[in-house]
């Protein structure tokens, strides 16, 4: 039996030990899943919290073909999500600015032209780092939302959909134009130009 | 194809969700257009990079408080 299995079956029995074990072993992961949605630390950890409780709640149903990691990470997703929703709205930028502009005849307007660094070299460099995290940040709620489901915490289409209570095509738009907003913002610092 | 047309299909491209008549002129499209070949490739890149900033970690801490206060929240 795996040291996973053992602790399930512990928490299925109601050992309070089995908790602590289960809190102490999760809380770091739990933790930065929901400082990525929530901008306020004193949020993060209150979604962190709320998740665990209702892992405790629910562990009876914990389906034993699951990974305990991975049903705890949809469970803070989903507390996250709960407490952004519940906050008010920010002021948003428009991006519309940032997305391809095209001619009559589809050509794109300005031509892209490719960039002379990668991703990895955006690791190497502080203020890149800072310019994505910051890019991110500043995207509309529902884009970034999309974003961080999809190509952060890499949820299907379907399973963003279904946490955001919206159709998969929408989820696919936001997803399209929150990248080309990034990439947007990006471009200028990747080509050397900036 | 044209360019707009190709933008438009990226995520179901690089979901692998494309039709194959469809996919045979995105790839048609990608061979031709210059721009469009940058494009996606810095799509990618902005992918990566959004995803590799996101999952650095800075921190990976367990707060004593923040345990406490759940084991003391936990349903008796």
């Amino acid at each position: 039996m795996s040291s996973d299995a053992a602790l399930i079956s512990s928490l299925q029995a109601g050992d309070a030990d089995a908790f602590e074990t289960l809190v102490r072993k999760y809380m770091p992961a739990l933790l930065r899943v929901a400082r990525r949605f929530l901008r306020s630390e004193e949020d993060a950890r209150d979604a962190v919290q709320d998740a665990f409780i209702s892992a405790y709640k629910s562990i009876r149903n914990f389906a034993s073909n699951s990974q305990l990691g991975t049903w705890l990470h949809r469970i803070v997703v989903n507390s996250a999500l709960m407490k952004l929703r519940s906050q008010k709205r920010r002021p948003e930028e428009d991006i519309e600015q940032l997305l391809p502009r095209f001619q009559e005849d589809g050509h794109q307007v300005i031509p892209s032209e490719p960039w002379d660094e990668s991703a990895e070299a955006i690791m190497q460099r502080k203020e890149l780092r800072k310019l994505v995290r910051e890019a991110i940040d500043k995207l509309p709620e529902t884009y970034r939302t999309v974003l961080l489901l999809r190509d952060i915490e890499e949820l299907s289409t379907e399973e963003t959909a279904r946490l955001l209570g919206i159709n998969n095509n929408t989820v696919k738009v936001r997803l399209h134009r929150a990248r080309q907003a990034l990439r947007a913002i990006l471009d200028p610092h990747m080509r050397g130009v900036a | 194809m044209n360019c707009r047309e190709f933008i438009g299909f990226l995520v179901e491209y690089l979901d692998g969700e494309l039709q194959a008549s469809v996919l045979a002129d995105f790839e048609e499209h990608l061979s031709l257009c210059e721009s469009c070949t940058a494009y996606l490739a810095s799509y990618r890149e902005t992918i990566l990079a959004a995803r590799l900033v996101s999952n650095e970690v800075l921190l990976n801490e367990a707060p004593e408080e923040l345990i406490e206060a759940i084991l003391q929240s936990r349903p008796r």
